[in-house]
């Protein structure tokens, strides 16, 4: 076959595979998310935002924002929730949990650790997904009153995810 | 694994959470008007800053509304079980208190209404 003259070879560096894999097991604990019964819509315990968080941290925030978007658009696929506005949500949340990590870079890393990092970025996902419902699925300000359980909610997921990712990390700087 | 700023984060985080809570108890306690129904309709709607008595006709005879202090009550009604005055004041916005036999109901309601069911 002769090569067409417009034909390009990607080469994939290291951080590519890094990030093609942290997004692979971001993906895998999205299915888990998925799968974890929930008391109310919407509280959920977000484990995928470990790898996020691991990424974050190991990586630098550009390859976060790769971990997280091919994460939602991963599991959008596999849910069969590409689209729907389950997606869109998970996408508005994303979007401004990464956002806020990337604002985040200016708290210095001595006194703040992954912790501040995930607490935060859980109420940027709160606040970006209930600006998304308010503007374009319910547009009255009732909704406003799911806002302090949901935001609880986010508290002690927040902490949770970010205990898991400061101790992976912990692990991961060992080896 | 907690460092300084943690502690910082996570107490301004529950600081403001308790707040939220607050927020949403003062604003769903928040009561300026009643409500009275007759057979379902609605027939008076009265400012609870003003004290009065008001009286609704139903099938089996009078009910007296009370409005005293920002507060309403039932206090008469001709009901056989008298299941509405022994409810007492109603102080809160979406409080109800239903004279079924005589098919008179009062509701407290204020600039914002208040939330008796959520659905998706």
């Amino acid at each position: 076959m002769t090569r067409s003259p417009t034909e390009r070879t990607l080469q994939a560096s290291a951080d590519d595979h890094r990030i093609a894999s942290l997004a692979a097991l971001a993906i895998a604990l999205g299915m888990v998310d998925a799968a974890i019964p929930s008391p109310l819509p919407g509280v959920k315990p977000g484990l995928a935002n470990i790898m996020t968080l691991f990424a974050l941290h190991t990586l630098g925030w550009r390859a976060a924002v790769w971990v997280t978007l091919l994460r939602v658009i991963g599991a959008g696929l596999l849910l069969g929730s590409l689209f729907t506005p389950g997606f869109w949500l998970s996408l508005g949340g994303a979007l401004a949990s990464l956002l806020l990590l990337g604002a985040c870079r200016v708290l210095p890393e001595r006194h703040f650790s992954l912790v501040s990092h995930s607490l935060l970025a859980a109420q940027a996902h709160l606040l970006g997904q209930l600006l998304l419902v308010r503007l374009f699925l319910i547009p009255y300000d009732n909704i406003l009153v799911l806002f302090p359980p949901l935001a609880l909610a986010a508290l002690l997921s927040g902490a949770a995810n970010g205990l898991i990712a400061s101790h992976l990390v912990q692990v991961h700087d060992k080896d | 694994m907690f460092k300084a700023g943690d502690y910082l984060v996570l107490l301004t985080l529950c600081a403001l959470l308790l707040a939220a809570f607050l927020q949403l108890g003062r604003h769903a306690g928040e009561a300026d008007s009643v409500i009275v129904r007759q057979n379902g309709t609605e027939t008076v709607r009265l400012p609870l800053r003003l004290n009065r008595l008001h009286v609704a006709r139903g099938p089996l005879g009078l009910t007296e509304i009370e409005i005293h202090n920002g507060q309403a009550r039932i206090r008469r009604d001709p009901g056989p079980r008298q299941y509405c005055v022994q409810q007492g004041w109603l102080r809160h916005n979406g409080d109800i208190a239903v004279c079924l036999p005589n098919r008179v109901s009062i509701e407290l309601t204020g600039p914002r209404q208040a939330h008796d069911s959520l659905a998706y």
